[in-house]
């Protein structure tokens, strides 16, 4: 016999209540990590894909639609610029780097991104197979295309335009599968890579307008791009260059940092509902809990006045409680965050928009000890109350009113 | 054994009990009689030290009882007085052992299971262990909150109206339960009863006159 077997009997003695607060307790607790754990990676990729990007330059619009397109590829372009305007930017002295993407198609849902090889550096990719593109309509594969489409150095296939997985595909030009990038984590992961050109010669025989004028002026000058990812040579680029781009009329500069700031704050509006909600859970189940030993505690003080009468101290009794409380707050608090994991790292299955986030399942993020020290607290607070009458428990009255 | 000098108890302006003296000899069996309302639980719980009395003296063992304080008399208690209340008061959420491991356990001495079945089988309820208060008769109840109260042996053991429900039969052998044990210790006993089939069991007799009101 010790404090911890007689607050499992008591936990025992009330399976149903004991299995409804701890089940409570779970559901807050595995509500809050989710969010923790799904903005937390969703962060820290939006910041992993967007590092070493100062700048994002392409045709005016929305600055958010412009990063979104070219840095996240999760929207379509605000319009293409001329390529000639983009190469000057290359000539700035504040500019390190200067990558051009031409986006337009998609293959099953993948887009397909027309830049040069620095793009593949940038992101530290490396080959797993064949070689990077050097001809028109070459194509190299990101690790996710390449295992969700099962395509393969030397096989062919046709884009098809916007980033859909439908519409009519441009079966005249396909394209040649040369190479296949190893897994990075990042975004290049969910690119088909190929030279500008490439994108150009599909829409030259297509006559896509997106793409500029046909193919009778192979000349730079009338050339388009979508974006161009820019590095910057030094810190004074940040204040000069941005102002210099947007003065201009046909361009448009956006940062990465703010522009991802921006769309974490709005997240943040949705995320710190549903963190309410669940608060509101752990709220509700240590209510429970406290219900639940208040009540019991009722029926226990014939126990609790005998314990005393056999010896045992005040501090004892409320040991007791607090064990059982913290006890039972402790199990909701194990099967809450090993749900939450658990459901974080199937997110794909049941949220197949999120399934790049399901990276974060395995980590242990610092704002889970705040949940660990919310539930031990609820857990603690609803004893206070019960614990505090058994310890001004009157044990002759209790003992002798039968 | 104990000792009570000018013991009262009042609550408000009303005395609950009033003892002038009472000398006990240390393995004397006593029957503290007096009608229902004369203060014989509430003497018993002042001889147990879970209440302390407005006035007098208590001494239990040698120990004035004023002395000890808190936690030091809780543990005097589960060492020194074993109490069967009369409503018995096992507790529910543990089987018939571990409700006596209980009692060792909360008087902090060590945990003996060797003891506990032997007393359990020495009360005739030793194939009771694991059954749970509520799958008791009330004859059983009743020895097994005996052993619970002499599992520790206590040199003080105290019942409370120990045959209020019980037939003749029933009563006889429970006083004779309760004389063995505290025989088997050594210990001092005394039983509260307003029964008139208690008083030819036991050698001595203390009258608990009803308190004016």
């Amino acid at each position: 016999m010790n404090t911890l077997r007689l607050a499992l009997a008591y936990a025992r003695r009330r399976p149903l209540a004991t299995l409804l607060n701890v089940l409570l307790l779970a559901v807050g607790v595995a509500t809050i990590t989710l969010v923790i754990l799904l903005t937390g990676e969703l962060e820290a990729r939006m910041h992993r894909e967007a590092a070493g990007i100062d700048l994002v330059v392409g045709a005016k619009g929305s600055p958010l639609q412009l990063i979104l397109a070219g840095i996240y590829h999760a929207d379509a372009p605000p319009g293409n610029v001329p390529l000639s305007e983009v190469l000057e930017l290359r000539k700035d002295p504040l500019v390190r780097e200067v990558i051009p993407l031409a986006l337009g198609d998609s293959y099953r849902g993948y887009r397909i991104v027309g830049t040069e090889p620095a793009l593949v550096a940038h992101y530290g990719a490396a080959l797993a197979a064949g070689r990077l593109w050097s001809a028109p309509m070459d194509a190299v594969l990101g690790s996710e295309v390449a295992r969700a489409t099962g395509l393969s150095p030397g096989a062919t296939f046709a884009g098809t335009p916007g980033r859909g997985g439908g519409g009519a595909q441009h079966r005249g030009t396909p394209y040649r599968v040369v190479g296949v990038l190893a897994p990075t984590g990042n975004v290049i992961d969910r690119l088909t890579l190929t030279g500008i050109d490439s994108v150009w010669q599909v829409h030259d025989a297509h006559g896509h307008a997106a793409a500029g004028p046909a193919e009778h002026d192979g000349e730079p000058e009338a050339r388009e791009v979508t974006v161009a990812l820019v590095k910057y040579a030094s810190p004074i680029a940040a204040v000069r260059l941005p102002r210099a781009i947007n003065a201009r009329t046909s361009l448009q500069a956006a940062s990465p940092a703010y522009e991802t700031a921006r769309l974490l704050t709005v997240f943040g509006v949705g995320t710190d509902v549903i963190r309410g909600f669940a608060l509101l859970l752990v709220g509700a189940s240590a209510l429970g809990l406290f219900v639940a030993l208040t009540q019991a505690l009722d029926e226990r003080r014939h126990d609790l006045a005998i314990m005393r009468a056999l010896g045992a101290s005040r501090a004892r009794l409320v040991a007791v409680l607090l064990l059982e409380s913290t006890l039972l707050a402790l199990l909701g608090l194990a099967l809450g965050l090993a749900s939450a994991h658990l459901l974080a790292a199937s997110v794909g299955r049941w949220l197949p928009a999120a399934a790049t986030l399901a990276g974060g399942a395995s980590t242990w993020r610092p704002e889970e000890w705040g949940v660990v020290a919310l539930a031990l607290g609820a857990g603690i607070l609803a004893t206070v109350l019960p614990a505090w009458r058994a310890y001004r428990l009157d044990v002759a009255a209790t003992l002798a009113d039968g | 054994m104990f000792v009570l000098t000018g013991v009262a108890q009042r609550y408000g302006r009303t005395p609950a009990v009033r003892i002038d003296a009472w000398r006990a000899q240390p393995g004397e069996h006593w029957l503290l009689a007096g009608d229902s309302g004369s203060g014989k639980t509430t003497l018993l719980h002042i001889l147990a030290g879970l209440t302390t009395p407005t006035e007098g003296s208590v001494v239990v063992g040698g120990t004035d009882l004023a002395t000890l304080a808190g936690s030091a008399r809780d543990r005097w208690r589960g060492r020194s007085v074993g109490l069967v209340p009369q409503r018995l008061h096992l507790v529910a959420a543990l089987d018939v052992r571990s409700n006596l491991l209980l009692a060792q356990f909360l008087a902090g001495l060590p945990q003996d299971r060797a003891r506990v079945d032997e007393l359990l089988a020495a009360l005739g309820v030793g194939d009771l262990a694991l059954r749970y208060p509520r799958q008791l008769s009330q004859g059983q109840a009743q020895r097994v909150a005996v052993a619970r109260a002499v599992v520790n042996r206590p040199a003080l053991v105290l019942a409370d109206e120990p045959t209020a429900s019980l037939d003749d039969s029933h009563a006889a052998a429970t006083l004779r339960l309760l004389r063995q044990q505290a025989e088997a210790t050594g210990a001092t006993l005394v039983v509260a009863s307003h029964d008139a089939r208690v008083r030819p069991l036991l050698p001595h007799t203390r009258m608990l006159a009803q308190t004016p009101r």
